[in-house]
This record gives C-alpha cells, sequence and structure tokens, in this order.
C-alpha cells in the first residue's frame, strides 16, 4: 500500500532525479520513487528494524540521527530532500529544516496538520487528538513539534524560504477549501528564497 | 556428523605462481604460493565467486573443518555456510591466506629457494595492495573474471576497499565490515608498542630465530595480550570476567590472581605457540601503512573515485579499535561519489570482535543484503 503523500510527491520528483529521503521509514517512498521515476539516492534511518527493512526493500539506506545533522551530505548533492511524517517527531526542527536545504535544491515536507477540525475539535472537547494521522496517544507520541499549516508557512517566513506549492488531502483526497480547517495532511515543496 | 549449515569437512589447496610479484615496497617474489579453500559451486559463467579477505590474525579457513572430530571450525563459519547469510548454496567462496601469512602461504617461514632456509628477516614487507594483487592473480588462475562480493572485517574490509579502487570492474559488490580509511596514530601506536614487544624478544634473533630453533614467545604472547584488550570493549570485558579472583582471595603476588589475567595469558600463550612473529609484525604494518589517499595526498572521496560496485558498509558501536566513525569516513567518501552503498551500525557490547560474532540483527543484514546479489 502506498502513503497518501507518495503520488504528490512523486509528481514533483523529476524522472532521474537525485532524491535524500530523511526518515525514510522502511525504504518504501524511496523504492516507489526509484520505480515510478526512476530516482537514484539515499534513504536515512535510525532505527535498526527500519535499516534492515530498508536493505530488503533495496534502497540505499544509511544510519543516521538526523538530530546530529546531514554532514555526511555534501552541500547542493541532491535534486530533493524528503522528509515526510517526519518534521513533526524532530527535536531539532529549524536546523533539519536549513539542513535540508543546504544539501538539497528543493525540500518536501510532509506533516500531519493539527489544524484540521477534527483535531480542533478533541481539542476543544478536552482531548489530546488521535487520528489516522496522529495515530498516538499522548503518552507514546513520538511527535514532539506538531504544528498547523499556518504556523509551518510562518516558519518558512522566518527561514527564508520560498513555498513553491503545498498540496492538502484529508484521507487522500485533495482539499482545496479552507485546507487549515479542512486538511488532515500537508504536503510542502519549498527551496531558499530569493 | 557436521550440521547441514556446515560446509562439511574441506581440503586446503595450493596455487603456485612462477609470474614475479613486484612488491609496492620495490622487493620482487621470484615466485610463490598461495594456500586457499573454496566452498560451494562456482557456476557455469563463473559469476557467483566471493572472496573473502582475512584480517590480521585470519587465515584461507574460514568454514567447515578437517575432520569429522575436529572441534575447532573456520573463523567465519557462522557467516558462511548452506544457508547461512554467506549461502555457499549459491555462491562460490574463496578464503586463502595472504601473502606472507603463516599457515602455509609463502611468508617469513617459508623456505627461500635462492638459500634453502627460511626466508626470516629477508621476507620483504607486504602491503594491502600487493594481496589484492595477489588474491587478483589467484582469480585469473580461477578463471574469476568479476567477483559477486568482495568482502572482509578490520584488515580484510581493507583489503576489500582497495579492491574495488584497484579492479572497479572486477567487484560488483563490496563489504567492508568494522573497518577504516586508514589507521589513526593511537591505532599504529598499539601495533609498534605489539612490534616492539616481539622485536625486543631475544629469542626474536633479528627475525631469524627459526635457525636458533626457537620462537620469541614472550614477544609475541605479549603482543597477542594488548591486541585482544583492544578488541574487546571495557563492558564486555567487565561483564565477563569483572574484578573475579581466580582463588577468591587476593594472594599479594604476581601470579595470575585476576580471571581476566588469566584469560589473556591463556590467550597469549596459545597464540604465541600456533603463530608465526615475523608474519605478526609483517600483517601490522601491513596495516599501519594502508592509506588510500597515500599517493594522491589528497581526500579519501578523490582516492575513491574509481569504485563501481555496490558497497555494504557496517560498523559496531563498542568497536573502538575500528570506531564507527572511521566507517562514516568511508561512507562519506562514497556518497560523495554517489557509490551506492548502504550503512549500517550495529549496536553490540564486543569490541572490534563484534564482526566474528553470530549477532542476529547483524547476521540478518548481511542476509538481506546477499538477496540483492546475484548469484
Amino acid at each position: 500500500m502506498t502513503r497518501h503523500d507518495f503520488q504528490t510527491i512523486a509528481s514533483w520528483v523529476k524522472p532521474g532525479s537525485k532524491v535524500l529521503d530523511l526518515g525514510c521509514g522502511d525504504g518504501s517512498l524511496l523504492k516507489f520513487l526509484q520505480d515510478t521515476r526512476q530516482a537514484r539516492g539515499y534513504g536515512v534511518e535510525l532505527t535498526d528494524a527500519n535499516i534492515l527493512a530498508g536493505v530488503k526493500n533495496g534502497i540505499n539506506i544509511i544510519q543516521n540521527d538526523l538530530e546530529s545533522g546531514l554532514s555526511v551530505f555534501e552541500s547542493g548533492s541532491f535534486d530533493h530532500v524528503i522528509l515526510s511524517q517526519t518534521l513533526q517527531a524532530m527535536r531539532h526542527t529549524e536546523a533539519i529544516l536549513r539542513e535540508m536545504l543546504r544539501v538539497g535544491r528543493e525540500g518536501i515536507v510532509t506533516f500531519p496538520n493539527f489544524g484540521y477540525w477534527k483535531n480542533r475539535l478533541q481539542v476543544l472537547r478536552g482531548h489530546m487528538p488521535v487520528s489516522d494521522d496522529i495515530p498516538y496517544q499522548w503518552y507514546d507520541t513520538p511527535n514532539v513539534h506538531l504544528c498547523t499549516m499556518h504556523d509551518f508557512e510562518a516558519l518558512c517566513v522566518k527561514l527564508g524560504f520560498h513555498i513553491r506549492e503545498r498540496v492538502v488531502m484529508t484521507a487522500g483526497a485533495p482539499v482545496h477549501i479552507l485546507p487549515n480547517l479542512a486538511g488532515s495532511l500537508a504536503v510542502y515543496r519549498f527551496e531558499r528564497g530569493q | 556428523m557436521q550440521p547441514a549449515s556446515s560446509v562439511g569437512i574441506v581440503v586446503p589447496q595450493t596455487a603456485h605462481f612462477t609470474t614475479p610479484l613486484t612488491l609496492k615496497s620495490g622487493a620482487v617474489l621470484p615466485s610463490y604460493d598461495l594456500v586457499y579453500e573454496t566452498y560451494g559451486m562456482l557456476n557455469a559463467d563463473k559469476s557467483n565467486a566471493i572472496l573473502v579477505c582475512h584480517a590480521l590474525s585470519g587465515n584461507h579457513h574460514v568454514a567447515g573443518v578437517y575432520a569429522e572430530q575436529d572441534k575447532k571450525p573456520g573463523w567465519w563459519d557462522n557467516m558462511v555456510g548452506p544457508g547461512k547469510p554467506i549461502d555457499t548454496d549459491r555462491f562460490f567462496v574463496i578464503g586463502l591466506n595472504n601473502l606472507g601469512g603463516c599457515h602455509g602461504s609463502t611468508g617469513p617461514a617459508s623456505i627461500d629457494p635462492i638459500t634453502g632456509q627460511p626466508f626470516g628477516s629477508h621476507f620483504p614487507l607486504v602491503t594491502v595492495e600487493d594481496w589484492v594483487e595477489s588474491q587478483a592473480r589467484l582469480a585469473d588462475s580461477l578463471g574469476i573474471r568479476q567477483f559477486a562480493v568482495i568482502m572482509g572485517g578490520s584488515l580484510g574490509g581493507m583489503q576489500a576497499l582497495h579492491w574495488s579502487i584497484k579492479h572497479p570492474e572486477r567487484v560488483r559488490h563490496c563489504l567492508v565490515i568494522a573497518s577504516a580509511p586508514k589507521l589513526t596514530a593511537q591505532n599504529i601506536a598499539f601495533n609498534d608498542v605489539a612490534r616492539q614487544a616481539i622485536l625486543t624478544d631475544p629469542d626474536f634473533h633479528g627475525g631469524d630465530f627459526y635457525a636458533h630453533d626457537t620462537r620469541p614467545r614472550r614477544g609475541l604472547r605479549l603482543a597477542r595480550m594488548l591486541g585482544h584488550i583492544t578488541y574487546l570493549s571495557d563492558d564486555v570485558m567487565g561483564s565477563k570476567f569483572g574484578r573475579v579472583l581466580r582463588s577468591g582471595a587476593f594472594n599479594y603476588g604476581y601470579d595470575v590472581e585476576f580471571e581476566i589475567e588469566s584469560y589473556l595469558r591463556y590467550q597469549g600463550d596459545k597464540f604465541a605457540e600456533s603463530f608465526d612473529a615475523n608474519t605478526y609484525l609483517l600483517m601490522t604494518k601491513a596495516l599501519d601503512y594502508f592509506d588510500p589517499t597515500h599517493h594522491s595526498g589528497g581526500k579519501l572521496s578523490d582516492a575513491l573515485k574509481p569504485a563501481q560496485a555496490d558497497f555494504l558498509v557496517l560498523s559496531f558501536t563498542s568497536d573502538w579499535r575500528f570506531a564507527p566513525e572511521r566507517s562514516r569516513e568511508i561512507v562519506k567518501a562514497l556518497l560523495d561519489n554517489e557509490c551506492r552503498v548502504s550503512y549500517a551500525e550495529i549496536t553490540s557490547g564486543h569490541g572490534h570482535d563484534a564482526f566474528l560474532m553470530p549477532d542476529a540483527h547483524y547476521h540478518s543484514l548481511v542476509r538481506a543484503y546477499m538477496e540483492r546479489v546475484a548469484s
């Protein structure tokens, strides 16, 4: 099964591009991009289980802690640097975003939109939100930096990033109206501002 | 009966080479022998060969046993065999004893055909580069143009790495395990203390101890004891031996008291009886000299430019002799060259020796990687 954001990301990746997938999990996205876009590149992961899964999936996978930066990668060595469903679990949020645009020309980020109305409703009812895109209880979540689309866009401004495109979806279907309220998952592509 | 996962009883073979080999030092070996073992079947197009390069004290006996009652199998028997991570049902695996070794290949203890005496101090220093050249000649003699995999741990990983630079068209996959692109000053320092122990042993006789019917046991023993300390982690030593006393109480003397002393002395004694001192000296020098950037003086990335193989680089968290940082240097240089590479840092308490241990995650990784290697 491919995750909902895979198709969107694939549509932004030009055939034959060099791709770095940060927090690549079992390598499904990178494999998908290899198969559908003839992309070349590497996945980066921390956990042993995902490293093994990535090797089984036939991708190039590097065991490395994203929190310690991307010093093994030279500046400007990738067309796309992807951080799919990982940003919210990172401690050094600004640092990793800056690193993404150091090693790559374009960054692609996917995260669960905390502003999604169902999340807001759960908070209104007095509970931390649990949903398809935030499938954790407050006490077992790896997420430490959840944000809304507005929040993310404000950070991009602060970092001097130019957002090229964004796609918002709920249960895999695109959302066009009131995305920060109606959208469960946000996918952004951004580059250094002029 | 050997278990089904063993390659069973194996017989070493010897290849004799008469084309002179000019070594990196400038010395020439007019002729030489290489002893080797093979496991599994070479396929019709000779494309399923794997070369296993050995480390400091290793040899050609990688897997299997020499007799049914043989208790000790080859040094990487947990890795190589039918259905094992390096599966001899699919691959034709070659282990050899490197030039300068003391297990059958031409080395310092061999008879110099010119003098009729053991080479001893006259045996030239050989380098990783020389080994790779001699290994390539062995491959030629077996009709193997390209290896599916060349692999090794520690000093063996250096050989695999050099293969990928020197003969890129002859290596499809390169497994570099618990290795380093070159030794650090600290590492060279350890090697030199080990060498000094041997060189200053009165029984060493400048390397020509064979004529005196003796061997520098004390020196070799010390060298091995020192080596052993550096191959283990503080944690594993602590958990294995702690401060346990053999007799349960202090004896207020210099005999063996702590279990760790007993262990090290036993290992040292065993090694001193079986290993050649000149080979030990030469192997440590080969380690010290290895540096792919030595000639260019440039970056490792530049030195690795010719590499075309796919790489799997593995390191172990508690290995302080060939630390994960050193493997990451190799990985970085491969990334700089856009090589296909995967890298894992395996959690282990066993220090440098971890690469020889049957750790489940480690073996799963090698097994999973080998799935992508066409036999």
